[in-house]
């Protein structure tokens, strides 16, 4: 009887119904539009944070860049002419740490024994700038009768000749591209996680200390590497066993090498620019950096949340936009919605008074008159519901058909992007990467979670309720001689 | 059997207090067919409330089977009205999305009756009634005449002991009256019902062995001996 009273009045109220389930449906559609977004745009945002970081690092420890490198830091190349018409190519290169500040590699270990670190791996980080070309000397060009001869200023006999110097010159290519010494006995941490390998292998957790190397996907292409390929480093000599593509487009380094290999180059024995933190629990990230803030001295430790508070650009304004006018907007639509489908039901419920003074004076217990107004409010709910998943279904997809692109820019705040969090000068952690001006391409998606369609029922649920409550209230209220008093 | 002693309801209408019974001293026995009549307002159908359990009176006790209706709690006067009292009202009263039959077996709701033997049972007193082709017709599919059958099968398909009626004949016309009053009188009959109908119509007061008149909310009563 329940099921045959609540379908047969539903379908004669379907006008009411169908007002009912709509309020609820467009409250319930904006919920999971935003809820996608929002879980999109933390994807996105996550994606930033893992081209930088990697995947399950919760926080790096740097030691801060100093402001002012010192003349001694900076790289000098140092050519001689060659002969005549010699056209021997000359090639120099530098390995320069990145940020120029490093830490002792025992750090790692004490980073990776306070509480709360599940693992710490240690990287180097690396900027090798190679000038190669030809330099050749110039001819003297005698005037009138002097004789013709070679030579720069100062060359000459007893008679000084008067002519000019010709030709010669220099012609020199300069190649800048960032390493990263990774710990091969860690693939599980550290940048390299935030590519895929799409060719070849990656490192052997044996290949401590040897000459191979993974490039990044984009600077192969650049360079025609493969795998099998040599590059020469420093005058090292590194097989490509391997080509990977970082998931965001931006790899975090153009080469990775193993760290003992990166080290020597860098003649930094021993030495770490960046150390990658995992910790236990997600939830102790803060207690985590505050204990190696405190026991590990001199050293910048960055979480994700901090650097997610320098993404800025568009990312961050639909991020914020999202988060605030969006969660916002669908507590209002909701809301409103709840309270027009608890009006509406309580409205129906009293012009159908003499129907329920009647079931009542038949003997039916207020309650299971309840029940019987009640239950139609869910299932109005529930339709609203299916009608409110499908609209908000429909948008999410909307969303991720035209995939807007979103700018987003670490680091770059109103001191300039020089100072990350931490202070002044501080690398955000990933190798090659300072926190100014860095700016990231991402396409916008909106997932939906079986959270968000969870969430959406729950919602369905809670307004047919609400719904319900108004007016099963009334009808529970209802005296049977009052009710059929009114109408007769 | 009905005992009402010293029954009195009064309303508040804004600053005016409305006497719709004042003190009415009242014997209704089992089998009785008592008519009561009366002009508009005078108290009829607050009597025909308190005799069915629907309202409780001001004052005074109204005592069905030795029971005061007056002192039950809210629970058992459902239960009296569902088990004991069966209603016919002026309007109808149906609920205009069920069919006949389901309109009957909304009686046996409250009762627990499982759902076949619901349907069989409403089927049932649909046919005694006359109804017994109609079964699955909305109440909107059919006549004054039809729909006030149907109200008097689903007051009488759970057995009550008493049988009240607020002008049954109403909304009817004259032939019409005369059917639904051979039903009701048949049913009274058959089923040694105890019978309290208000109505207007004097053709159906002199047929009615007892009649009672309410004015001002006091009310005298009158053996019918040529009923």
């Amino acid at each position: 009887m329940f099921f045959t009273y609540l379908r047969r009045e539903l379908r004669r109220r379907r006008k009411a119904a169908l007002v009912v389930a709509s309020g609820l449906a467009l409250g319930i559609a904006l919920v999971i539009v935003v809820d996608s977004v929002s879980s999109g745009m933390g994807r996105a945002q996550d994606k930033v944070l893992q081209s930088l970081y990697g995947l399950g690092t919760d926080m790096t420890v740097t030691k801060a860049a100093s402001p002012t490198a010192g003349t001694s830091d900076r790289p000098r190349f140092r050519f001689d002419a060659q002969e005549d018409g010699s056209e021997e190519e000359q090639s120099t290169d530098r390995v320069m740490v990145q940020g120029f500040q490093t830490l002792a590699d025992t750090t790692v270990g004490k980073v990776a024994g306070q509480d709360g670190v599940a693992d710490a791996v240690g990287g180097l980080s690396l900027q090798v700038m190679k000038v190669s070309g030809q330099f050749t000397r110039g001819q003297f060009q005698q005037d009138g009768s002097g004789g013709q001869g070679q030579g720069g200023p100062g060359a000459g006999g007893q008679q000084a000749p008067q002519g000019r110097v010709q030709g010669g010159g220099a012609d020199f290519d300069v190649n800048s591209y960032s390493v990263y010494g990774t710990d091969v006995t860690e693939p599980a941490l550290g940048p390299l996680t935030s590519s895929t390998i799409t060719s070849g292998r990656t490192f052997k957790e044996s290949e401590t200390d040897a000459e191979v190397a993974v490039a990044d996907s984009a600077y192969a292409k650049e360079k025609k590497l493969k795998t099998g390929s040599t590059v020469t480093v420093k005058g090292t000599e590194f097989e490509v066993v391997g080509i990977a593509t970082a998931d965001s487009g931006d790899a975090a380094a153009n080469l990775y090498i193993p760290l003992k290999q990166a080290q020597t180059l860098a003649d930094a024995k021993d030495k770490v620019t960046t150390i990658y933190v995992k910790a236990t629990d997600s939830q102790r990230i803060d207690g985590v950096k505050s204990a190696i803030q405190k026991n590990v001295p001199g050293t910048t430790v960055t979480t994700s949340a901090d650097l997610a508070d320098t993404v800025s650009g568009s990312l961050s304004t639909a991020s914020s936009l999202a988060a605030g006018v969006g969660k916002w907007l669908s507590i209002v639509v909701l809301a409103a919605a709840f309270l027009v489908a608890g009006l509406l039901t309580s409205s129906a419920v009293s012009r159908r008074v003499r129907e329920f003074g009647t079931l009542k004076a038949l003997g039916w217990r207020s309650g299971r008159v309840t029940r019987q107004v009640v239950g139609e409010a869910v299932v109005n709910g529930l339709v609203g519901g299916v009608l409110g998943i499908a609209l908000g279904l429909a948008g999410a997809y909307a969303v991720t058909a035209v995939s807007p692109t979103l700018q987003a820019q670490l680091g770059g705040g109103a001191d300039g992007g020089t100072g990350g969090p931490g202070g002044p000068g501080g690398g955000f952690g990933g190798p090659g990467r300072q926190a100014a001006a860095k700016t990231l391409d991402v396409a916008l998606s909106a997932p939906v979670s079986l959270t968000t369609i969870a969430l959406a029922v729950g919602l369905a649920v809670a307004g047919g309720l609400v719904a319900g409550a108004f007016g099963g209230w009334r009808a529970s209220r209802l005296r049977p001689a009052d009710a059929l008093r009114r109408v007769e | 059997m009905y005992e009402l002693r010293g029954v009195t309801k009064r309303y508040t209408r804004g600053k005016d207090t409305v006497h719709a019974l004042d003190g009415v001293d009242l014997t209704i026995a089992d089998g009785d067919r008592l008519v009561i009549q009366g002009p508009t307002g005078g108290g009829k159908s607050t009597l025909l409330q308190m005799l069915g359990a629907l309202d409780r009176p001001s004052s005074g006790e109204v005592v069905l089977d030795g029971t005061d209706l007056a002192k039950l709690p809210e629970a058992r006067l459902t239960r009296v009205r569902s088990e004991s009292i069966g209603f016919v009202f002026q309007s109808f009263n149906l609920i205009p999305t069920l069919t006949a039959q389901e309109n009957v077996e909304t009686a046996l709701v409250p009762l627990g009756v499982k759902a076949k033997e619901r349907r069989e049972k409403a089927a049932e007193a649909l046919t005694s009634v006359g109804l017994g082709e109609r079964l699955g017709h909305l109440p909107g599919e059919m006549s004054g005449g039809q729909q006030q059958r149907v109200a008097i099968a689903r007051a009488l398909v759970k057995q009550p002991k008493v049988l009240l009626a607020d002008e049954p004949t109403g909304n009817l016309d004259e032939s019409t009256r005369d059917e639904i009053m051979d039903v009701l009188d048949r049913m009274w009959k058959e089923l040694g019902l105890t019978f309290v109908m208000v109505t207007h119509d004097s053709a159906i007061a002199r047929k009615a062995p007892r009649l009672a008149t309410i004015r001002k909310g006091r009310i005298t009563v009158k053996e019918n001996a040529q009923a």
